[in-house]
């Protein structure tokens, strides 16, 4: 806990900006803001977790560039979805690094502060509140101080109106605004989770097997959805469909393959379609 | 928050009772069938109480999942610490005429605790009211909430607190007057306790605390934090993952919670005339909860009308038909869940309420 007023911070929100340290030459380095100054969003280095000797992660190390899109395909077991447990703060590590661009060590941080730092997370199972209404959902997922005292007075601006407004015609939930969330079909349940991680102004969003019970048509919607997000936040998505994640890496977008615990492979799609060990381990001869 | 004819409507609710009350019980002779006779007064402010303190056990369960089966802990905390104020108002008009409270005389202590200093003072008692349980609970909440514990869990071990509570104030040396506890009162605020007119004033005290109680319940329910509160108890860790620290705002409702009912038990001491360790029983949380689950939880109307409903079944019967009570309660058990999910807000909404 030497790192000073950094994003261990309750009383700071983890992305408000203030004045730094200088830790490198003519580098400032920010409490508590992401640093994607080499580049790099995501960086787990040597991350193990172990449940009842099981080995669910085993020595992972993997990275992602600030923007990027990046396919994780792997059987089931493979890990997928522990690492987005680690990373999200649900899982402690055994051991390892796991960072959020230079300066963010994620391992120290508890979900809600990894969440306000910036890493939006979509769950296997659509997950919405669904004893509130649509435009309500997407209102609580908005990105502001979310300390209870803050809520209590809070009221509903013109400005966060038209940005929910926005992110309901972004998911084509409009006329649905004043509906149950619970009320809603799979597949409008899986749009209102992506509009509300939207909401959040996320700069990394992890996706666990986003197209997931959807008809071809939702899959298609939301591949457009996220290609329009390409660029604004970087986006790991984790999926089984692999028309979806052609559609979603294409020529040159890499793909990520996990075995075991592992990263076995990373490439393009057609390269790990190449790849001996992919073969044999996932996708079969 | 309250559609305008609401707030109307309520308004000339309030002032209607405001002034018809006064006139009923002091001014209309005793044989006109619109006299308001002390037992009635009595009676009504006794359940009016418990509605508030139903309120508080609703803010927590309907609307933040936390089932508390110890809010008489709470309850009786507030009742105390009123107590104590009208234990030192008695005076030298006690039985041994002595300055201490008669308990202690009779335990032969020569001087006060020092945690009954100051509590001849009226307005330090009643901030102990509210200092009391609500530090209680936020202390309890801080360390139940921070390790996440949850459900059934939790329901117990607040069953267990309020359970310690009561052993701890069964006894003689805790300094609360034991398993008598407090009674005789004599005064309070200079009047007499049992005169027509101080009850007409705790009375119209304890209305307007249960319409103010509503509106801040409704206040809170209505506002984003509401909803925050209510997302906790559908799905906290999707509330997690979208950057929300959910101890805040189980701490503030809960702790909000306990003050509420800490302020309902310091109005109910002086209408009852007695407090005394069998409040913090386990089985009066148990019942506060039957009268939100009876009214409808996650409805702020439902526990009040479940606590008069519910209450006033039970004076009528253990009046008239003693031996059936105990039957009542077993068959109201297992009637609401069953037919009544929704409590009896839920029933009227049904036929009402076109869907």
């Amino acid at each position: 806990m030497s790192t000073g007023p950094s994003a261990n911070d309750e009383k700071s929100d983890v992305r408000s900006a203030g004045i730094g340290d200088v830790t490198g030459l003519a580098h400032v380095n920010v409490p508590g803001e992401v640093d994607l100054s080499h580049g790099v969003i995501l960086y787990l280095d040597d991350v193990s977790v172990s449940f009842d000797g099981f080995k669910a992660l085993n020595k992972l190390s993997f990275t992602m560039e600030g923007g990027e899109l990046r396919c994780v395909i792997g059987p089931n077991g493979a890990g997928k979805t522990t690492m987005m447990d680690v990373i999200t703060g649900k899982t402690r590590p055994d051991g390892g690094k796991v960072f959020l661009g230079q300066t963010i060590d994620l391992t120290r941080l508890d979900e809600p502060r990894i969440a306000r730092a910036g890493i939006g997370r979509k769950f296997q199972k659509p997950t919405v509140f669904e004893q509130h209404s649509v435009w309500e959902n997407l209102d609580l997922a908005m990105h502001e101080d979310k300390r209870w005292f803050h809520t209590l007075r809070s009221k509903l601006t013109g400005a966060a109106l038209t940005k929910i407004k926005e992110t309901l015609r972004m998911i084509r939930l409009e006329d649905q605004a004043f509906r149950l969330a619970g009320e809603l079909s799979h597949g409008q349940k899986q749009l209102l989770e992506i509009g509300m991680l939207l909401m959040q102004e996320p700069l990394l969003l992890l996706l666990d097997e986003p197209a997931a019970g959807m008809s071809d048509h939702e899959t298609a919607q939301l591949a457009d959805l996220l290609n329009l997000l390409r660029g604004k936040c970087s986006m790991m998505v984790v999926e089984h469909d692999m028309e979806f994640v052609a559609a979603l890496s294409g020529n040159t977008g890499k793909v990520t393959v996990m075995a075991e615990g592992s990263v076995i492979a990373e490439g393009t799609l057609d390269e790990v379609k190449r790849d001996e060990r992919v073969i044999e381990s996932y996708l079969g001869r | 928050m309250l559609s305008p004819l609401s707030w109307r409507l309520l308004l000339i609710g309030v002032i209607a009772v405001l002034a018809l009350v006064p006139i009923c019980s002091m001014l209309v002779p005793e044989t006109s069938p619109f006299h308001l006779s002390a037992y009635a007064l009595t009676l009504v402010g006794k359940i009016m109480c418990y509605a508030i303190g139903a309120l508080a056990v609703d803010l927590v369960w309907g609307y933040c999942g936390i089932l508390s089966l110890g809010h008489s802990l709470f309850f009786a905390l507030g009742g105390y610490m009123m107590g104590m104020y009208l234990m030192r108002s008695i005076g030298l008009d006690g039985v041994y005429h002595s300055n201490l409270p008669d308990f202690m005389v009779f335990l032969d202590w020569k001087a006060l605790p020092w945690y009954w200093h100051g509590t001849e003072h009226f307005a330090y008692a009643a901030l102990l009211v509210i200092l009391v349980p609500g530090l209680l609970a936020w202390i309890f909440g801080f360390f139940a909430f921070r390790s996440r514990v949850k459900g059934v869990y939790l329901s117990i071990i607040t069953q267990a607190l309020t359970f310690a509570a009561m052993l701890l104030f069964y006894r003689n040396e805790t300094g609360f007057g034991g398993n008598n506890g407090f009674t005789d009162f004599k005064r309070i605020l200079g009047f007499p306790i049992a005169a027509i007119g101080t009850r007409t004033g705790i009375f119209l005290i304890t209305f307007v605390t249960l319409v103010g109680s509503y509106l801040a319940c409704r206040y809170i329910v209505t506002s984003k934090l509401g909803r925050v509160v209510m997302a906790v108890r559908d799905t906290e860790s999707r509330l997690m993952f979208l950057g929300y620290s959910p101890l805040g705002y189980k701490l503030f409702v809960w702790t909000f919670s306990a003050i509420l009912c800490g302020i309902a038990g310091a109005l109910y001491v002086p209408q009852v005339g007695i407090i005394n360790p069998s409040e913090m029983s386990p089985g009066n949380s148990i019942e506060m909860a039957i009268w939100v689950a009876v009214g409808g939880r996650g409805t702020l109307v439902g526990p009040i009308l479940g606590a008069f409903i519910v209450n006033g079944a039970k004076s009528f019967l253990t009046a008239s038909l003693s031996d059936y009570w105990l039957f009542f309660l077993g068959a109201m058990f297992v009637i609401v869940p069953l037919w009544l999910p929704k409590g009896v807000v839920g029933l009227l909404k049904r036929f009402f309420v076109k869907p």
